[in-house]
């Protein structure tokens, strides 16, 4: 717990430097692709707050002066599976947008959607020692959760205090400076696989970089497209992205879930090109361009051509028509829906008071989606893009591109974690001179 | 996997990806003070270091300073700046000669290289020059002068001088005839004092046919000479009163038609006539003061 407790501080105290040289890059690492921005806080609120922009959510402090994108390569399923041609990959979208922003980018913040996320839900309660709740208390409150045995080989990757409870009041968000007997605290925790992080940490050090903060893309993703009051009343953010499709459950704007299905856009697109016996790149096209979820009778006189450069003319003359693209589409973006169904009736959602969810990432771009998507999960569905970032520019402004919003608005301003408190004292090394130092208060 | 040989196989795909060391090279450049240092420091220091270099050497100082030289000459000898002639206004033909003397231009010449103040300082230091204005207009150097009007002849240790009407000396003169019309002074410091000598001038009118002469005794007191030899003494205090009573007393008493040496007034209370030689008593005009209140 120790050494994940100091790595974690470690990247706090670097996306704080971060911070006072007032440049950090965002990183997105998909499957399909790898984007990056690159932030200047200025502290300054440079935004004029025009007409239909509203307080923007408290993450006007920074702009966006560098982008880029870039195809991914080597990930698989969200997980680095080629280490150099993904190093590859994060040196090209790193070094345009260095180029773009004029600025050198030391430190970088990485999500990633891969490694089985898994979560937890811890619960822990203790006595508060001299009435007055104070950080010690916190600290020993969360140190008193009784972590389940979440296996070797994986990692936490956040684990935020989502609620606290003096004696009988439940809710609290800050119980500091009140007074009572026993505090409680729930945690949401969620753990990854160790590897994943570790090949992510690798890659960006191998491209000179410091990292500076890990994220969920499932996270990172609610953070953009929910909006305030969806936050706050409770709702699910399914990411439709390349290779999975991570889901996160958000209630009183702490996130209470999270999970991902290794099934994504690319299935979609391998369906398409073994259905159609076409390269994969031109089932990427028919399927951008063409695709659909709900086949109307229009769609058997919409006639698709394949195309193709084999020479044979049968072959590269094959048209197809845009009902049999979409009778190839339908079952496999069904059969994601049912699992995210099954995911979140899993998790509990139906019990949650409000049932909203909202559909983001690369694949919810599907026209029809929305309807064949409430069909399945339920009533509540609507299609999220991520919200406004200064200077962000048009072309990132799409859905594919929540998890990269969310994760700029994730460093700007990071939901307190674990390794955000204090250390308790009990845990402090024997030697350490914090502890002299409370030995002294205790006893004089 | 991996191909054997990754390099080589990857030039033939286009990879978009910059190598690890255009990587580094980049992110080099994109170190502030480098990128201060190869944007601005190096070429500082090499046009400076070329610069230092070139005119090192003493041809090219000069060949900088000639080419300098060239384009401004060309451009302040255009037709427009140059002066082909100087007139005088206003000044008498000896002034006019000194001036030309003075001033000496050779024409034509650029209106850029006349230094007009030092020429107007020049033309000022000259004594019968009062006040003097130089325009160039119309490629013409217009000099106008106002000269200083003789107004007193001052006779002194060194000779004739001609003075004007504040004491200011114009010229020397050869004779007393070269200017008949003008009073003469006499007497050491007589042009200091050029103002009571106006007065003065102005006050014996009556007598002017007379007057031969001011002479400035001791630097204080003046003594009118008449014709005759007779001598008015004035007092160095007031002297315009005491010349009146003098013109008054000739006026009731003909004084000054009579064998008067000279009229003593340099006491006011004490007013003293000396006759001419065969009567050598001083006689005292005590009536005269009968006037006085």
């Amino acid at each position: 717990m120790i050494e994940l407790y100091e790595s974690q501080r470690a990247m706090r105290a670097m996306r704080k430097a971060a911070m006072q040289r007032g440049v950090i890059a965002v990183l997105d690492v998909g499957t399909s692709k790898i984007s990056c921005l690159i932030l200047r806080f200025d502290g300054a609120n440079q935004t004029s707050l025009g007409e239909g922009v509203g307080s923007l959510a408290g993450q006007s402090g920074f702009r966006v002066i560098g982008e880029a994108t870039t195809m991914s390569r080597g990930v698989e399923f969200g997980e680095i599976s080629a280490m150099s041609e993904t190093e590859r990959a994060i040196r090209t979208a790193l070094q345009s947008a260095q180029k773009m922003a004029a600025v050198r980018v030391d430190h970088v913040i990485a999500c990633f959607s891969g490694g089985q996320p898994r979560s937890y839900g811890l619960a822990g309660q203790t006595d508060v020692e001299n009435q007055v709740v104070g950080e010690q208390d916190i600290a020993r409150v969360l140190a008193a959760c009784d972590v389940p045995d979440y296996g070797t080989g994986r990692e936490v990757l956040h684990a935020q205090p989502v609620n606290f409870a003096l004696d009988h009041r439940s809710g609290l968000n800050d119980p500091r400076g009140q007074i009572g007997q026993n505090l409680f605290t729930d945690m949401h925790m969620l753990t990854v696989d160790e590897r994943v992080i570790h090949d992510l940490a690798h890659c960006i050090k191998r491209c000179d970089l410091e990292l500076a903060g890990v994220a969920s893309s499932a996270y990172v993703s609610g953070i953009s497209s929910l909006v305030e009051d969806e936050q706050e009343l409770g709702a699910a953010c399914i990411d439709l992205g390349g290779g999975t499709t991570s889901l996160s459950i958000f209630m009183k704007r702490h996130m209470i879930y999270a999970d991902t299905i290794r099934i994504g856009g690319d299935h979609v697109t391998r369906d398409i090109s073994m259905g159609l016996q076409v390269p994969f790149a031109t089932a990427e096209r028919i399927k951008t361009r063409h695709g659909g979820v709900i086949a109307t009778g229009r769609d058997d006189m919409d006639m698709i051509e394949v195309g193709g450069n084999t020479g044979d003319w049968e072959h590269d003359r094959r048209s197809v028509s845009r009902a049999e693209v979409i009778g190839i589409m339908r079952p496999r973006i069904e059969e994601i829906l049912e699992d995210v169904k099954d995911r979140l009736d899993a998790a509990g959602f139906d019990h949650l008071p409000s049932q909203q969810i909202v559909l983001t990432g690369g694949g919810s771009q599907v026209p029809g989606l929305d309807g064949l998507a409430s069909r399945i999960l339920g009533q509540q569905v609507r299609l999220g893009r991520p919200l406004r970032v200064h200077r962000l520019p048009q072309s990132f402004s799409g859905a594919s591109h929540s998890s990269l919003v969310g994760l700029s608005l994730f460093a700007a301003h990071p939901q307190d974690e674990w390794w955000d408190f204090e250390i308790p004292h009990s845990r402090l090394p024997t030697r350490s001179f914090k502890r002299a130092v409370r030995w002294f208060k205790e006893n004089w | 996997m991996q191909p054997l040989r990754p390099h080589r196989a990857r030039q033939h795909s286009n990879d978009p990806a910059p190598s690890v060391l255009s990587y580094r090279l980049l992110r080099l450049m994109l170190t502030p003070v480098l990128r201060r240092l190869v944007f601005y420091g190096i070429p500082a220091f090499v046009l400076a270091a070329g610069c230092g270099l070139y005119f090192a050497k003493q041809e090219n100082r000069d060949r900088v300073t000639a080419a300098y030289q060239d384009i401004y000459r060309s451009v302040i000898e255009r037709p427009e700046f140059i002066v082909k002639m100087m007139t005088v206004r206003g000044a008498s033909d000896e002034v006019d000669q000194d001036i030309r003397e003075v001033v000496p231009i050779d024409f034509p010449i650029s209106s850029f290289d006349l230094d007009i103040q030092d020429m107007q300082k020049t033309i000022r230091a000259l004594d019968p020059v009062a006040e003097v204005k130089l325009f160039v207009r119309a490629n013409v150097l217009e000099i106008e002068v106002i000269e200083r009007t003789p107004a007193l002849l001052w006779r002194n240790a060194e000779g004739l001088d001609v003075l004007d009407i504040q004491g200011n000396y114009v010229r020397s003169a050869a004779t007393r005839l070269d200017y008949p019309d003008l009073p003469l002074i006499a007497g050491q410091g007589a042009d200091s004092n050029i103002m009571e000598a106006r007065q003065l001038l102005a006050a014996v009118r009556p007598l002017q046919d007379r007057v031969r002469a001011l002479t400035y005794v001791g630097e204080r007191r003046w003594d009118i000479v008449l014709d005759r030899g007779q001598v008015l003494m004035l007092p160095s205090d007031n002297p315009v009163r005491a010349l009146e009573r003098i013109i008054a007393l000739d006026q009731a008493q003909q004084l000054l038609a009579r064998d008067v040496a000279a009229v003593d007034f340099r006491i006011a209370s004490r007013p003293t006539l000396r006759v001419v030689a065969q009567n050598d008593d001083i006689v005292s005009i005590n009536n005269t003061q009968s006037g006085e209140p």
